[in-house]
């Protein structure tokens, strides 16, 4: 299976199957809709009004010395992988630790329902904390790299205890042949130097939440009263962005149907001055009005577009910035086994909440169909955890055919569940936005060459 | 070549036999890299 497309001025070729991107003229471009079905002969009298004989017949064999050499039409020999990947001995390796299930803003599209994820307000204990790190060193099996991030509702409204889960956890790791990375979320509200200070010494990344401009934040991103949250946040934000020499850290926004015109949100972003950006769709409910609509495609398509257009520019204006969603590793990307079964919930990945039940992830936390076990008994739901242990890219029936299927692992289960009631069948709209990503992002790699 | 410029040649298949060693970390996994280099 191949994947073709032009942006900006390239011709782009993904082989799927190997991996291999190749940027071709408009010759290649054109044979290879004929390549797989008829003769280098037939090919010259279809095309003969735009190519001449020779020219076609180069671009023909150039295709079957890539052919030959496994870059170009390449078969799927990844399923028998699964077996493989089946029987390897559970482990968890991550958790998403809800220090708090509560929060100081009132997002309107927060999956969380104001922090509280379908449940009441209640923060983390330091006793629970401890015990989720017993359980993650315990469940990790022989995995060194663990990683522990803190999330809510806001996490900084119970710090102390984040504090407290980060001394433990360091306390023994060493002795387990474990090592910690720690992350965590937040909206600014409370963040302040000693904060800052602490996060710099402790968090391996951060990610700090905003959605771009001041009327698109301050829309959705409100406090109790309904006053925006961005003029308390941003010279805080870009405080700590520069304390950490603009690396490891996200700002991070949620784009919606109130702001398709997101490319703007993203520069407004750069402008500021962040060099880590990141804004993505909304995951919502299709009935409210926020939600991203099929008829909303285009639009978003041509703002992915233009924002990496926009890329290019700054570039060569010596003014770049990483946006997550266009980073793409074409030489050094994730082995296969990680791309066939994506990002681990409900497997390596577990959240936690702040009464020690474990979830699948953050955003199955609340359903309770969903619950998997707790810190002090570990899985116990067996049936819900495979599952989640089935799910991989072959396991699910639309994704065999596209193209982008080594890139998104087969999308997000929570997404499937909550747009289509089952964990198969993939979100279509978050499957067309992120095709349209890949292509920016290998778009923007070719453009360097 | 050219017509064609090829711009990776770490292909997915040879991930196949020296992949999985899941240590990296917990992502998409698009926008992510191999740790174990």
């Amino acid at each position: 299976m191949i994947h073709k497309y032009s942006m900006n001025g390239f011709n782009i070729v993904l082989d799927v199957n190997s991996g291999a991107v190749h940027i071709v003229d408009d010759i290649v471009f054109d044979v290879l809709d004929f390549f797989d079905e008829k003769s280098v002969d037939e090919i010259a009298a279809l095309l003969k009004d735009k190519y001449s004989e020779k020219e076609i017949i180069d671009a023909f064999n150039e295709i079957l010395e890539l052919r030959e050499k496994e870059l170009i039409f390449t078969d799927d020999i990844y399923e028998e992988v699964i077996p493989k990947i089946e029987k390897r001995a559970p482990v968890v390796k991550a958790l998403c630790l809800h220090i708090a299930h509560d929060c100081n803003l009132k997002c309107k599209y927060c999956f969380a329902e104001e922090g509280e994820y379908h449940g009441k307000r209640s923060l983390m204990s330091l006793e629970t904390g401890k015990k989720a790190i017993d359980f993650l060193i315990k469940a990790s099996g022989t995995r060194k790299n663990l990683e522990v991030d803190f999330f809510g509702g806001e996490p900084l409204l119970n710090f102390d205890v984040v504090k407290g889960i980060v001394e433990y956890a360091r306390s023994v790791e060493k002795e387990n042949n474990k090592n910690f990375r720690f992350t965590i979320t937040t909206n600014g509200i409370l963040l302040d130097d000693e904060i800052q200070d602490y996060i710099n010494k402790n968090m391996h990344n951060v990610v700090l939440s905003i959605d771009g401009r001041k009327e698109t934040n301050d829309n959705m991103r409100v406090r109790a009263g309904g006053q925006g949250s961005y003029d308390a946040i941003v010279p805080k934000f870009i405080k700590l962005a520069e304390s950490r020499n603009q690396t490891d850290y996200y700002v991070r926004g949620t784009f919606t149907r109130n702001n398709l015109d997101f490319s703007k949100d993203v520069i407004h972003l750069a402008d500021l001055g962040f060099k880590q950006i990141s804004v993505e769709p909304v995951v919502a409910d299709d009935k409210e009005s926020y939600s991203l609509k099929k008829e909303d495609l285009p639009i978003l398509f041509e703002e992915y577009e233009k924002l990496a257009l926009q890329i290019l520019k700054r570039r060569k204006e010596g003014k770049d910035f990483n946006f997550f969603h266009f980073m793409i590793d074409l030489t050094g990307g994730p082995c296969v086994t990680k791309r066939l079964v994506g990002c681990g919930s409900g497997t390596e990945y577990l959240a936690v909440t702040p009464e020690g039940d474990l979830y699948p992830c953050h955003q199955f936390v609340g359903m309770e169909d969903f619950k998997l076990g707790d810190i002090e008994k570990g899985v116990v739901n067996l049936k819900k955890r495979e599952e989640f242990e089935n799910l991989n890219v072959y396991s699910k029936p639309d994704c065999g055919k596209c193209w982008a299927k080594f890139y998104c692992s087969g999308g997000c289960a929570a997404n499937s569940f909550n747009n289509n009631g089952d964990l198969v069948t993939p979100y279509e709209i978050g499957c067309e936005l992120q095709r349209k990503r890949i292509e920016c992002a290998i778009m923007l790699k070719a453009a360097e060459e | 070549m050219k017509h064609i410029k090829t711009l990776n040649t770490k292909l997915l298949k040879n991930t196949v036999l020296n992949g999985g060693c899941g240590e990296c970390q917990t992502s998409t996994v698009a926008n992510q890299s191999c740790e174990n280099k």
